[in-house]
C-alpha cells in the first residue's frame, strides 16, 4: 500500500533526523486550542524543546475540544494514541471511566514514578476539586481553566449614568435604559448550559444533580428542572420577548453581539480577555461578578470553571514518559502559567501564578481581570458548587442547548423544556452506566 | 447474431470482476456488516467493554421524539435540496447553452462552486447570514425590514442549510444538464420551431423528455447527497439547531457516534438509514423510471 511506503519513508527520515538531534525522544500533545490561543499554545513546546536536549514536543491542533477528544479516543482504539491530549471539563467523566480500565496514566502517579516533586496543594481549590478522584489525587494537570464572568461595555454605562448590575433585577433595569439608548439586545451569553445552568446553579448553591453532582457516584439523577432553575431561564425568555435580551447561539458564537455593541452585558467565558484587548477598540469594557438572585440565595455561593486538563495516555515507554513529566512539569511552572493567564485571560491555575501576576502589577494595570479567581474562591465549594462528574454530558449538553432553544423560540415554557432536558438526560446517564 | 460474448478460459470473467468485487467487499459490504454487528451492541467509549443488548438501541431510537421528528425534517430538506439545486441548475444551463461569446468563462464560472468543500460552502452562507456580521441579514433587515435570526428561528435555520446545501450542488447538476442539452439534435428544436411552437412548449415536448435521462441520474444522485453528504455543512454551521430544526439523520449518526461516544446507538441509526435509502433507490427504479425514455 502507498500509505505503507509513504509511512515507513517518514518513519525513516524521522528516525535521520532524530539521530542527528542527539537522539531526542519524540513526544506527541494533541490540543484544541485554535488561533491565538493555538499559538501560545505551540509556543510552550518550541520553548520546552529549546530549553533542553533530551525531549521534543509535537503539538497537534485537533480541532475543537469535542474533535480533539473523538480523535484521541479513536487513536487510543487503533493503538496510535499521543502521549499527552486535552480534555474539556465535561469529558471527565469518560476519562475517569477510561483511567478505571487503564488507559489513562494518572497525572499524580507519572509524576510519583519519574521522582518529580508534585504539590498538587498549589492548584486552586475549585480546580482541584473539579478534576481529582475520590482520593483527592489529580488524574490530569489543569492547563487552561476560566469560569463565566459578565463582560460590560463601561462606556455605554458611563453614558447612560448607570452604576454596574450585581442582582438579575438591575440587569434588567439597566437592560431597560441601554434598549432606551439604543442596543439591540442589551443583555446576550454564550455557553449556555455552563453559564446559565450549571453556574447559575452554583452560583446559588443549588444542586445540578443528584448525588453531589455526580461526585459521590454512579447513578445520578439531573435536578435542573427545579423552581429556581426554571424560573431563571424563564426571566431569560422574558427578557427576550421584551427585546432585552437575543439569543446568539451555541458556544462563544455570539460574540459580535458584545464586540459589535449590540449586547452591553454578556456573560460568557473569563478567556475571552485576549481576544476581546485585539477586538474592540470602540469602547471601554472590564468583566465584573456574574449577576445574583437575592431571592434564591442571600449572597453568591462560588463560580465553577470551564476549560480544559491535560490527560496522559497510556502505552508508551519510560522514556517518553520522562519526557512528558518534564514536559508537564515546565507547563505547571509558575512562569509559564502566569504567562498564559495574562495573554489569555484563563485562571492563574496556582496560587503561585497568581502571586507573580499580582507582584508583576497585572492585576493593577487590567482591571476586572481578578474577578474570575474572585468567583471560583469566593467560598469554600459545597458538594453543589464543586462542580460536576456526569456521563455522556457532551451529549447532555447538547440536550440541554436543544431544550434552551425552544424556549428562546417560544415553542416551550422553561418549565416544559428543562423537564424533557431532565427526562432526556437521565436516558443519557442509564445509557453511559449500561456502556461502562 | 450471437451477441453473448464467450470467454475461452472458465476463470478469466471471474478474473475481471474480481476488482470490483473485492472493493465492494471490503468498503461496502464489511462496513456495512460491522455497522449491523455493532447496533446490537452498547459500547463504552474506549472498546473496554461490549454488552450485546439485542435490539435496545433501536428501541431506544423510536421512544426518542426528537429522533422521530428528524425524519421529517430529513425528507423537507433532501427533497428541497434537490429541487431547488436541480431547478436552478436546469435555469442556468439552459442559459448558458445559448450564450456564444465567452461561453468557456461562463461555464468555467458556474462549476467553480462545486470545488468549494462542503463544511466551508457552509461556513460562507453562515457568515453571510450571520444575525449580527452578516451581509444578508443586514440587507433583509435594511431592504424588507425582515428580522433574521437564524439562532432562534428553526425555519429560517432550515433555510439557510437548504440554500448552502443546494448552491454547492447547482454545478454538479449544471455540468450533466449542460451536456445532456448540447446532445440534443438542433434539427428536432428547428422543426418544433418550424411547426409554431412558442419556446416554453418547445422546452417542455422536446427538450425536456429528451433530458430525462439525465434529470433521473441526477435526481437520484442529488437525493443520495441531500440524505448524507451534507452532514458537513450542518455540522459547521447550525450543530443540528435552533432545538432540533435542522438536525438531520445523518447529522445525528455522526452527533451520537462521534460527539457522544455512543456507538451502538449511532450504529443502529446508520442501519435505519441504509435501509431507508435501499427503499428508496428501489421505488426510484421501480416507479420513476418507468416515466424514463432513453
Amino acid at each position: 500500500m502507498t500509505f505503507r511506503v509513504i509511512a515507513a519513508a517518514t518513519a525513516a527520515s524521522a528516525l535521520a533526523f532524530s539521530a542527528q538531534a542527539q537522539d531526542r525522544t519524540e513526544i506527541q500533545f494533541w490540543h484544541a486550542m485554535g488561533g491565538q490561543l493555538g499559538e501560545r499554545t505551540d509556543a510552550f513546546a518550541t520553548d520546552f524543546n529549546a530549553m533542553q536536549d533530551q525531549c521534543t514536543v509535537t503539538t497537534v491542533y485537533q480541532g475543537d475540544y469535542t474533535e480533539t477528544m473523538t480523535s484521541a479516543i479513536a487513536a487510543f482504539r487503533a493503538g496510535e494514541q499521543p502521549q499527552i491530549v486535552q480534555v474539556f471539563e465535561v469529558g471527565t467523566a469518560t476519562m475517569m471511566a477510561a483511567a478505571a480500565n487503564g488507559a489513562v496514566y494518572p497525572v499524580h502517579q507519572l509524576m510519583a514514578d519519574q521522582g518529580i516533586d508534585f504539590d498538587e496543594s498549589s492548584y486552586l481549590p475549585g480546580v482541584i476539586s473539579y478534576y481529582s478522584d475520590t482520593e483527592g489525587n489529580l488524574l490530569s494537570l489543569p492547563f487552561n481553566s476560566s469560569t463565566p464572568v459578565m463582560w460590560v461595555n463601561l462606556t455605554a454605562f458611563e453614558e447612560n449614568g448607570l452604576e454596574i448590575p450585581t442582582t438579575w433585577d438591575e440587569v434588567i433595569e439597566a437592560a431597560r435604559v441601554l434598549k432606551q439608548a439604543g442596543f439591540a439586545s442589551p443583555f446576550g451569553q454564550g455557553w449556555q448550559s455552563w453559564t446559565m445552568i450549571e453556574n447559575y446553579s452554583a452560583w446559588h448553591d443549588l444542586p445540578i444533580g443528584t448525588m453531589e453532582n455526580g461526585f459521590a457516584g454512579t447513578g445520578t439523577e439531573l435536578l435542573i428542572n427545579n423552581e429556581h432553575v426554571v424560573n431563571h431561564i424563564q426571566r431569560l425568555a422574558d427578557m427576550a420577548e421584551e427585546g432585552l435580551y437575543a439569543y446568539g447561539g451555541r458556544r462563544g458564537d455570539s460574540r459580535p453581539q458584545f464586540v459589535n455593541g449590540e449586547a452591553a452585558m454578556w456573560i460568557n467565558s473569563s478567556a475571552y480577555f485576549g481576544g476581546f484587548l485585539n477586538d474592540i477598540q470602540d469602547f471601554e469594557f472590564t468583566q465584573v461578578p456574574m449577576p445574583y438572585d437575592p431571592a434564591v440565595r442571600s449572597e453568591p455561593q462560588n463560580s465553577v470553571i470551564g476549560g480544559a486538563t491535560l490527560w496522559v495516555l497510556r502505552g508508551h515507554d519510560d522514556a517518553e514518559y520522562a519526557c512528558t513529566a518534564a514536559f508537564l512539569d515546565f507547563l505547571a511552572t509558575a512562569d509559564q502559567q502566569a504567562e498564559w493567564a495574562m495573554a489569555t485571560g484563563y485562571v492563574p491555575i496556582t496560587t503561585a501564578a497568581a502571586d507573580l501576576m499580582e507582584s508583576r502589577g497585572f492585576f493593577a494595570e487590567n482591571p476586572g481581570t481578578d474577578v474570575a479567581i474572585t468567583q471560583l474562591t469566593l467560598n469554600e465549594p459545597t458538594p453543589n458548587s464543586r462542580g460536576l462528574r456526569f456521563g455522556n454530558f457532551v451529549q447532555i449538553r447538547d440536550v440541554i442547548n436543544e431544550e434552551l432553544e425552544a424556549v428562546w423560540s417560544g415553542q416551550k415554557t422553561a418549565q416544559e423544556a428543562m423537564d424533557a432536558a431532565v427526562s432526556r438526560g437521565n436516558e443519557l446517564l442509564r445509557r453511559f452506566e449500561a456502556a461502562n | 447474431m450471437q451477441k453473448r460474448v464467450v470467454f475461452r478460459n472458465w476463470w478469466l470473467p471471474y478474473l475481471l470482476v474480481a476488482p470490483q468485487v473485492a472493493v465492494t467487499l471490503v468498503f461496502f459490504i464489511w462496513p456495512a456488516y460491522q455497522a449491523l454487528e455493532s447496533s446490537l451492541y452498547i459500547e463504552d467509549a474506549f472498546g473496554f467493554s461490549r454488552n450485546f443488548v439485542g435490539l435496545e438501541n433501536f428501541e431506544a431510537l423510536w421512544r426518542d421524539p426528537s429522533y422521530l421528528r428528524s425524519f421529517r425534517t430529513t425528507l423537507v430538506f433532501g427533497l428541497s435540496v434537490t429541487v431547488l439545486s436541480m431547478g436552478m441548475a436546469l435555469a442556468l444551463a439552459l442559459a448558458a447553452n445559448r450564450v456564444i461569446r465567452a461561453a468557456t468563462t461562463y461555464r468555467t464560472f458556474l462549476i467553480w462552486p462545486y470545488a468549494v468543500a462542503p463544511a466551508l460552502a457552509g461556513v460562507l452562507w453562515f457568515f453571510m447570514m450571520n444575525p449580527s456580521l452578516g451581509i444578508v441579514a443586514y440587507w433583509l433587515e435594511a431592504v424588507f425590514g425582515y428580522d433574521w435570526n437564524h439562532y432562534v428561528n428553526g425555519n429560517q435555520a432550515l433555510i439557510m442549510v437548504i440554500i448552502a446545501a443546494a448552491w454547492k450542488q447547482i454545478s454538479y447538476n449544471f455540468l450533466f444538464f449542460l451536456a445532456g442539452l448540447q446532445s440534443i439534435p438542433k434539427s428536432l428544436i428547428e422543426a418544433a420551431a418550424i411547426d409554431g411552437a412558442s419556446p416554453a412548449r418547445r422546452f417542455w415536448t422536446v427538450v425536456f423528455p429528451l433530458l430525462s435521462p439525465t434529470t433521473f441520474f441526477l435526481l437520484v444522485v442529488n437525493l443520495v447527497y441531500a440524505f448524507f453528504d451534507t452532514f458537513a455543512i450542518i455540522h459547521a454551521t447550525t450543530s443540528g439547531g435552533p432545538a432540533d430544526s435542522t438536525s438531520i439523520l445523518v447529522y445525528k449518526v455522526y452527533n451520537t457516534g462521534f460527539v457522544g461516544q455512543d456507538y451502538g446507538s449511532s450504529a443502529a441509526q446508520s442501519v435505519v438509514l441504509m435501509v431507508l435509502v435501499i427503499a428508496m433507490t428501489a421505488i426510484q427504479f421501480r416507479f420513476v423510471e418507468r416515466k424514463v425514455t432513453y
